[in-house]
């Protein structure tokens, strides 16, 4: 499996060469090429997989060298951290980086020997993380060697740092790839860290002022996160010598009392990758960075690092007081700001807190740590993975074309720039329209809260559900809407790369959600078969004929009647305005008789759910629930 | 899928529409004699609705009567899931899919008062959405199962077990049905400050398709009130469209006798009675289950 690091340094090499290279050409057609050894090395390695059995794959026992490598890039990782803080006036930030490294520099050189074990693990979970990684993250890429070029024709004044930003996205994509193939807890902590400060430079991208404050919050929360992992590790290794994740799961599952400390920490960790309340903030702050490294940080990576970890995790969480208070964090977190989203107008903010807020009914997903929600919650990162990253895009492309991403101003976008309207429509009906599967996720979620007896899941489910489907129709209304008399007259400028990148996900969408059935038996049944003893059939097949039903109706129906009404004879008439039409459906007279222009505008309450009003108390609120729940577990192990 | 619920799913198809329209009939006759009018035919909604269908299809925008077929079909869809005997909870998935195609045919014009009702229309999706999941959680708590054929045929009628669910489904019934005092979408009447909301714009053919829908929409909905009562007992049939007659005339006392109220008090009073009513019937559910 010499695949296995290739995955993870190929991307670093990339990295390097794209730092490297000025000319855009040049470096866009190695991205593109980048892009496409990372999907075919992903095919590859799935392949080789599956010829091996599809089945659990240990690797590389003895690692001495590498992990002397691995230590002395932490330290040097450290180094940077301690140096950019530093110039910034925000040293104590470093503390979070020195802490735990100087603590794994101290156990790694001089603390008890370690129980030998494999370094890297396969299995169904982490070839699927690879699988969203490469394809996704992949496309991404491609899609950035596009936008970049009309980002910095837009971004005039901003300084084009494109060659840096282009070796992050590969390094980025390369730390992902070690960290859901590490079987080794200090390897998994490393690969974390380069994570959270490849999110952290690509959130200083424009080295604004805003920039810096959003990016730094990034940083100590990540680090944050980092310090706990790193507690975790270290603690679960002087104890018992192992340094395996699945070491760790299995002593949890067992109930014995030495995983206890370790999961929580790691489950700590992960909510704050994961963006969790009260540390939702830092994702919001990075969308200021360009929208590929958004899309990146928000759909495919990043995030989906703290979920794959609390995934990983589960079962140890079952029943646990850890899994009740991550449980209740992510549903909290998963209404909460299903709320505050109601209230942005700005399409990316919209984006990024349903991101949270997605991540939210993951993170509780794990917390319940039963087969049923599982399931629920790998198809939910499938899912969400593809739709969100599609948005994003779509979104990026139709700033670049509006200059402005405000929702308000996307009225009537499908009859301005009908391409990018059209993927905006297929991603945000992915988000919460039947028969995508979002939505049959939620129904697995919500039975399975019922069936773990969990008031108050199922409460926030319920509630959350009627606020998501709020904001998102009413987004999509204003796509399809009439369009308003503009001034200006746009072109659609979306580049070649950025459309198929597009075009790419748009098929990955509708392919997934006609197959999703055969992708629950074929693949999500065999996962949890690896993760939980005696995994429940999740789906009943009357279900799953339902779905399959449903699935035709909703593309069939609206197909047909769109033929037909095209067909039909229609008398069009002018809109009702109470008699003071001026002979145009977009203007009216007022009552001086002059000619106005009518702008439709949509509702937002940001009076009454607007982040500003909801964002602190909740984070008062979740923050206390963390630290009560963490002091009673934690005292409850030590006393 | 078995030849019993097939003939129901064809039985659904071809009478809902019937039965709607008297209901409809019967509500403005009722409705009329307690305002002390005589009020029109009870067959008159037929009449307008036969008279809507030979009209020249007039529109504002294109894809309006595309959207509004596709409502149709899929509300369709949605009461045929219900009496088939399907997924209790699928069907009001695929309902709230339908109601945003409704959402959609308003707002595509762009015409201010139907954009005002449409938007106004999300606003009561928003308010009645959590209150129809917990019903369908409530039926799996008690039954076991979201399938509406084993729920229908229990021993005791549910309402037994789900007293707050009854309560708070009729309560949004009145804001599904967008009856007075929620009737913040469409008024009733014209000459209002948002004249007729989200159907403003939806003339003869459209207006017709938007009338028969509801006319299914309000059959599968009435269904729903029926799966509380209904048991394995044959006379539990009787109890079940007196119930459902009961509950029908409430909702046309409640429309005629108070005055609309602003979307903001709405939502407030219908996610509090959901959360009360539902909830506390939850917990206790949860406890003995």
């Amino acid at each position: 499996m010499g695949v296995v690091p290739f995955l993870i340094l190929f991307p670093m090499v990339m990295a390097c060469i794209m730092f490297c290279i000025k000319s855009v050409k040049v470096r866009n057609a190695l991205a593109l090429c980048g892009a496409g050894v990372i999907i075919a090395a992903v095919a590859y390695f799935v392949g080789l997989w599956i010829a091996r059995g599809a089945g659990v794959l240990t690797l590389y026992v003895e690692t001495e060298m590498t992990d002397h490598i691995i230590l002395a890039a932490e330290i040097l990782l450290m180094c940077f951290v301690i140096y950019i803080t530093f110039k910034h006036h925000r040293g104590w930030i470093s503390l979070f980086s020195i802490v735990p490294t100087v603590l794994i520099a101290y156990f790694d050189l001089a603390g008890p020997k370690m129980v030998a074990g494999p370094h890297i693990y396969i299995d169904h979970l982490s070839v699927l993380m690879c699988m969203i990684i490469g394809l996704i993250g992949s496309m991404i890429i491609v899609y950035a060697t596009g936008y970049m070029v009309g980002y910095h024709e837009h971004h005039t004044q901003l300084e084009n740092r494109s060659p840096f930003f282009f070796a992050l996205l590969f390094l980025f994509l390369g730390a992902m790839f070690g960290f859901v193939l590490s079987e080794n807890l200090l390897w998994i902590d490393f690969f974390w860290e380069i994570t959270s400060v490849c999110s952290f430079l690509l959130i200083t991208y424009t080295k604004e002022d805003l920039a810096y404050t959003n990016a730094f919050r990034a940083l100590w929360m990540n680090l944050l996160g980092g310090t706990f992992l790193a507690f975790g590790i270290l603690y679960y290794g002087m104890i018992e010598g192992k340094m395996g994740m699945h070491d760790l799961v299995s002593s949890g599952v067992g109930g014995e009392l030495v995983a206890t400390l370790p999961v929580l920490f790691i489950a700590f960790a992960a909510l704050t990758k994961a963006a969790q309340m009260p540390f939702s903030t830092w994702l919001l702050g990075a969308m200021i960075a360009p929208t590929p490294s958004s899309a990146l940080l928000h759909s495919a990576t990043m995030v989906k690092a703290g979920i794959y970890i609390l995934f990983r995790l589960s079962p140890a969480m079952h029943g646990t007081t850890t899994g009740s208070m991550v449980a209740v964090v992510g549903g909290f977190t998963f209404i909460i700001t299903s709320f505050m989203a109601i209230a942005q107008s700005d399409a990316k903010k919209v984006l990024a807190l349903s991101t949270v807020s997605n991540l939210g009914l993951m993170t509780a997903c794990a917390g319940m740590g039963t087969s049923q929600t599982i399931w629920a919650g790998v198809f939910l990162m499938v899912f969400h993975a593809i739709s969100k990253s599609l948005l994003f895009q779509s979104v990026g492309a139709t700033e670049n074309v509006l200059h402005s991403r405000d929702i308000e101003n996307m009225h009537g976008l499908l009859y301005i720039v009908p391409r990018l309207a059209a993927f905006q429509f297929i991603g945000i009906a992915g988000m919460f329209l039947a028969p995508f599967g979002m939505l049959i996720s939620k129904w697995s979620a919500l039975k399975a809260s019922v069936d773990e007896r969990d008031i108050l899941m199922v409460i926030f489910i319920c509630f959350g559900s009627a606020t998501t489907s709020f904001y998102w129709s009413k987004w999509m209304g204003k796509i399809i809407s009439a369009s308003h008399l503009r001034e200006t007259t746009y072109k659609d400028i979306t580049k070649k790369s950025e459309f198929t990148s597009l075009m790419v996900h748009g098929i990955l969408m509708i392919a997934l959600c006609v197959l999703f059935p055969l992708l629950s038996q074929v693949y999500v049944m065999p996962l949890l078969g690896e993760m939980f003893a005696d995994p429940k059939d999740v789906l009943p097949s009357y279900i799953l004929y339902t779905l399959v039903f449903i699935i035709l109706i909703v593309f069939l129906v609206p197909f047909l009647a769109y033929r037909y009404s095209k067909k039909t004879a229609t008398n069009f008439k002018l809109s009702y305005m109470n008699g003071v039409n001026s002979g145009d459906n977009r203007k009216f007279y007022d009552y001086m008789g002059e000619e106005k222009t009518l702008w439709m505008s949509n509702y937002y309450f940001f009076r009454l759910v607007g982040i500003r009003k909801l964002m602190i108390p909740s984070q008062v609120f979740a923050a206390a629930v963390v630290v009560v729940m963490m002091c009673i577990i934690v005292g409850g192990v030590i006393l | 899928m078995n030849w019993h619920s097939l003939i129901f799913i064809i039985v659904y198809i071809l009478l809902a529409p019937f039965i709607g329209g008297l209901l409809d009939g019967m509500d403005r006759k009722i409705s009329a004699r307690m305002q002390r009018r005589v009020g029109p035919p009870l067959l008159q909604p037929f009449y307008d609705v036969a008279k809507l269908l030979k009209k020249q299809n007039i529109a504002v925008a294109t894809s309006q009567t595309f959207l509004l077929l596709t409502y149709f079909v899929l509300m369709v869809v949605t009461g045929a899931m219900f009496f088939g005997g399907s997924d209790l909870l699928m069907c009001f998935f695929v309902m709230s899919t339908s109601a945003i195609f409704l959402y959609f045919a308003g707002v595509v014009t762009s015409s201010p008062y139907s954009t005002i009702g449409a938007q106004r229309e999300l606003i009561q999706m928003m308010a009645y959405e959590p209150a129809v999941l917990l019903t369908c959680v409530g039926f799996y708590l008690a039954a076991g199962t979201f399938n509406v054929n084993e729920i229908a045929s229990h021993d005791i009628s549910y309402i037994a077990y789900l007293p707050g669910f009854f309560l708070s489904f009729v309560f949004i019934l009145t804001i599904k049905m967008r009856k007075s005092p929620f009737d913040t979408s469409t008024s009733h009447h014209m000459h209002q400050e948002l004249v007729k909301g989200l159907t403003t714009e939806m003339g003869a053919r459209n207006l017709a398709i938007f009338q028969i829908t509801e006319w299914y929409e309000n059959v599968f909905l009435m269904g729903v009130i029926g799966l509380f009562i209904i048991n394995s007992n044959p006379w539990s049939i009787l109890a079940t469209v007196l119930v459902i007659l009961a509950v029908y005339f409430l909702e046309i006392l409640i429309d005629n006798t108070s005055a609309r109220m602003k979307w903001q008090k709405m939502l407030q009073l219908s996610w509090i009675i959901t959360l009360f009513a539902s909830g506390m019937n939850l917990i206790i559910l949860m406890i003995r289950k």
